[in-house]
């Protein structure tokens, strides 16, 4: 930790992150926001694939979808639910106070958001746990004596698929959360220049977004 | 460091390369990779001809030839045509011609080819660990139950994916911010143009193909069986997941052609484009339309006569927009001062070899054909017009109109016709048997065929030589021209692109001062003081 130097004033250190390409920073942070965006299109894309097979399999095997989802732990899914809406809201209110020149709460909040996302795959891990007790695991494997039907496999595929490429993303984002701990902790995101920061939430959210979407599709609609 | 030293030179050793940020030297660092691409997916294709000069076996068996296309396919879309304009071209030219001093993201750019290369090995190493047999586009069932290494395949290719998100990203950002002061959007050359439209589709469609590769790999490594009717899968959607990409690809391939095409023909028939908004507008139409044309991919595998009347009549909007283009083209010309170089020469064959290709699109779009000629020698011979006779055209006329740029050298221009015209006829000679061949019933994929289809396999094993043959004079003479060529001045074309208004080879930071951009790209029609350097004037 450099929290022994003393603090560069953070209107000087803005300067010093203009890359050379472009004119500003303005300019620059600009660029950042509109290649993330684009970024964050892509990704949409990702899961679009999975959610577009997710439908294709709901029509075909109905019945069999809905038994399945009665045995899903709602509980969890709920809860992992509210966990990641609050983590959502924290990453933002960190990004808010370093904007108003609040470092130690923008750590504070940003360490609640790891918390939370960590919080989050545990919950995922024993739900994990409990499905692999009972038999039901992607591909060969699969043994459930209470679901042993084709279409309740096809739905289970999917859910391992679509929460485990969704709990990938989530490792990716406790990851960049890390990463802002200390570009914040080290001023080298400061008050007045912090984009990175805002990137990181950004793809917080969008994770958050598709669970949004994960949790009818998995828990609700049974 | 002075501003005006190349950028060739602005950085000595191989570290200066490996971790260079600088667009140019990732946009030669990809020409290596893509050209060492080409090299090995034509000796593949090489074989795959002799292999097929007579019936039966003559130099290999059944499922080495299964495995010597599907990597020819592999290596040859997604390690080639895929990353080579954009890449190579796209980087290199794309900021100098926004007079920018780089792309957007530098860092980003390098994770690229970086990404792009670990792929590639990663592909490479699956074809020594037992190869693919599936054909390059990996269908289910059959490729989540091969024997052979599809899983490590199909996860390099999304690595190369990645790659390509990372360069579109890049594009979008740089044409959308880094333009020079007071260029707006219609004053973008035309090149930069396709580029972006490519980016587009680079960035949105590219996650599906990760995505169902991704499924192939994981079926593949655990049995998932989401694709495979046995455990209550459906192999028609990994087509729709896969097209849904794969189609729009074909337009990753084609479009950056379009865009250098665009450029060559302007500078060498010293004339404005016919029409600056019809090429620019059209290549975003492309784009567009190419998103929902993946159908007709899958007109036998089963799908409704509706369906199939929509996506037929979707897919010929693309030959519309490209009518257009190759309309105004061709208008270009007229009225022109045209001088006949090596780039011209690919570009009247990519104009003769694209019509082709695209007529014979809009048959087999047309469903009730289609059904005829699917699998057949005719889908085959129709999309190598459309890649080798569009892309690869369009790859070689933009590596002769930009090497002395890139360089600062100049290539034997009498061996570059004698390499264009082999190129050229020799892929004609390849590719218009196969025409009738598919006509006559040949099915594709066979590593044999009845006695009667002989003729016609051994005048497109002939052709092939000769493509192969002007290939490596092509590579000769190029290499020759890299260490022993004579320098090259500025503006040899006397071009008035934006890339030739820097020094060549260009600086670190592409341009010497502020970069000029008056006059416009294409505004052959007004004098400027750079008419001094012009002898027919």
């Amino acid at each position: 930790m450099t929290t022994m130097t003393p603090p560069p004033d953070p209107g000087e250190a803005a300067p010093r992150r203009l890359e050379p390409q472009f004119a500003d920073l303005a300019r620059q942070e600009h660029a950042v926001r509109l290649g993330m965006w684009v970024f964050l299109g892509s990704e949409v894309l990702l899961f679009a694939g999975l959610f577009a097979l997710y439908a294709a399999y709901r029509t075909e095997y109905s019945a069999d979808f809905t038994a399945a989802l009665h045995h899903q732990n709602l509980l969890i899914g709920t809860a992992n639910t509210f966990v990641l809406i609050i983590s959502s809201f924290t990453v933002a209110w960190a990004i808010h106070r370093l904007r108003h020149g609040d470092r130690r709460a923008c750590l504070v909040f940003l360490a609640i958001t790891m918390v939370l996302g960590a919080l989050f795959l545990a919950f995922k891990a024993i739900e994990y746990g409990d499905h692999f007790a009972h038999g039901v695991v992607p591909g060969r494997g699969y043994a459930s004596a209470e679901l042993p039907a084709r279409g309740a496999r096809v739905f289970f595929n999917l859910y391992f698929l679509m929460t485990g490429l969704h709990a990938l993303h989530m490792i990716g984002g406790l990851a960049v959360m890390g990463w802002l701990v200390t570009r914040v902790a080290r001023r080298r995101a400061t008050p007045a220049y912090h984009a990175e920061l805002e990137m990181g939430g950004l793809y917080w959210h969008l994770v958050d977004s598709v669970w949004i979407f994960l949790w009818p599709l998995f828990y609700l609609t049974g | 460091m002075t501003s005006t030293a190349s950028y060739l030179t602005a950085g000595r050793g191989l570290r200066s390369w490996l971790f260079t940020r600088d667009h140019k030297r990732i946009g030669i660092l990809f020409l290596i990779g893509t050209s060492g691409a080409l090299f090995v997916g034509g000796v593949f294709a090489l074989l795959l001809r002799l292999e097929l000069l007579t019936p039966g076996e003559t130099i290999m068996g059944a499922l080495d030839y299964n495995r010597l296309f599907t990597q020819h396919g592999i290596v040859m879309v997604f390690l080639f045509m895929v990353p080579a304009i954009p890449g190579v071209f796209g980087n290199f030219f794309l900021p100098i011609m926004l007079g920018a001093e780089d792309v957007a993201f530098p860092r980003l750019n390098l994770a690229s080819f970086y990404a792009y290369a670990i792929g590639s090995a990663i592909v490479l190493a699956a074809l020594f660990a037992g190869g693919v047999d599936t054909g390059w586009t990996f269908y289910t069932p059959y490729s989540t139950s091969s024997l052979t290494a599809v899983a490590t395949a199909a996860f390099g290719v999304f690595v190369i994916g990645l790659s390509s998100i990372f360069t579109g990203i890049n594009f979008v950002v740089t044409t959308h911010t880094l333009r020079a002061r007071g260029m707006g959007w219609m004053d973008i050359p035309l090149f930069v143009w396709s580029i972006y439209a490519t980016a587009i589709i680079q960035v949105l469609a590219t996650p599906v193909l990760g995505l169902s590769l991704l499924l192939v790999a994981v079926d593949h490594a655990w049995g998932l069986g989401i694709f495979d009717p046995a455990q209550g899968g459906d192999p028609i959607l990994f087509q729709h997941l896969f097209w849904f990409y794969s189609h729009p690809a074909v337009y990753i391939m084609v479009l950056p052609a379009m865009g250098v095409v665009s450029e060559v023909v302007c500078t060498f028939a010293h004339n404005r484009p016919f029409s600056y908004t019809a090429i620019a507008l059209s290549s975003l139409g492309i784009a567009f339309i190419g998103f929902l044309s993946w159908g007709h991919h899958l007109f036998v595998s089963g799908m409704s006569v509706l369906d199939a009347g929509v996506f037929g009549i979707l897919s010929m909007f693309v030959a519309i927009f490209s009518a257009i283009k190759v309309f105004t083209w061709t208008a270009t010309l007229r009225g022109g001062r045209i001088t006949f170089t090596t780039p011209m020469f690919y570009f009247f064959g990519f104009m003769f070899l694209f019509v082709f290709g695209g007529m014979t699109g809009v048959a087999v779009a047309t469903s009730s054909l289609d059904v005829h000629w699917h699998d057949t020698y005719f889908v085959v011979a129709h999309f190598h017009f459309i890649m080798v006779g569009g892309t690869l055209t369009a790859f070689l006329a933009a590596l002769h109109y930009w090497f002395p740029k890139m360089f600062g050298r100049v290539y034997s221009e009498k061996w570059g016709i004698i390499g264009a015209t082999m190129v050229i006829l020799g892929f004609a000679f390849t590719f218009t048997p196969q025409f009738l061949l598919g006509n006559a019933g040949m099915p594709r994929r066979y590593f044999s065929y009845p006695a009667e289809f002989q003729w016609l396999n051994v005048l497109s094993t002939a052709g092939a030589s000769i493509l192969g043959l002007g290939m490596a004079i092509t590579l000769g003479y190029l290499v020759y021209a890299l260490f022993r060529g004579a320098p090259a001045e500025d503006n040899p074309w006397r071009s008035r692109g934006f890339e030739w208004r820097t020094p060549t080879p260009p600086p670190l930071h592409n341009f010497a001062g502020q970069p000029e951009m008056v006059p416009g790209a294409y505004d052959y029609h007004v004098a400027d003081h750079h008419d001094h350097d012009d002898p027919a004037s």
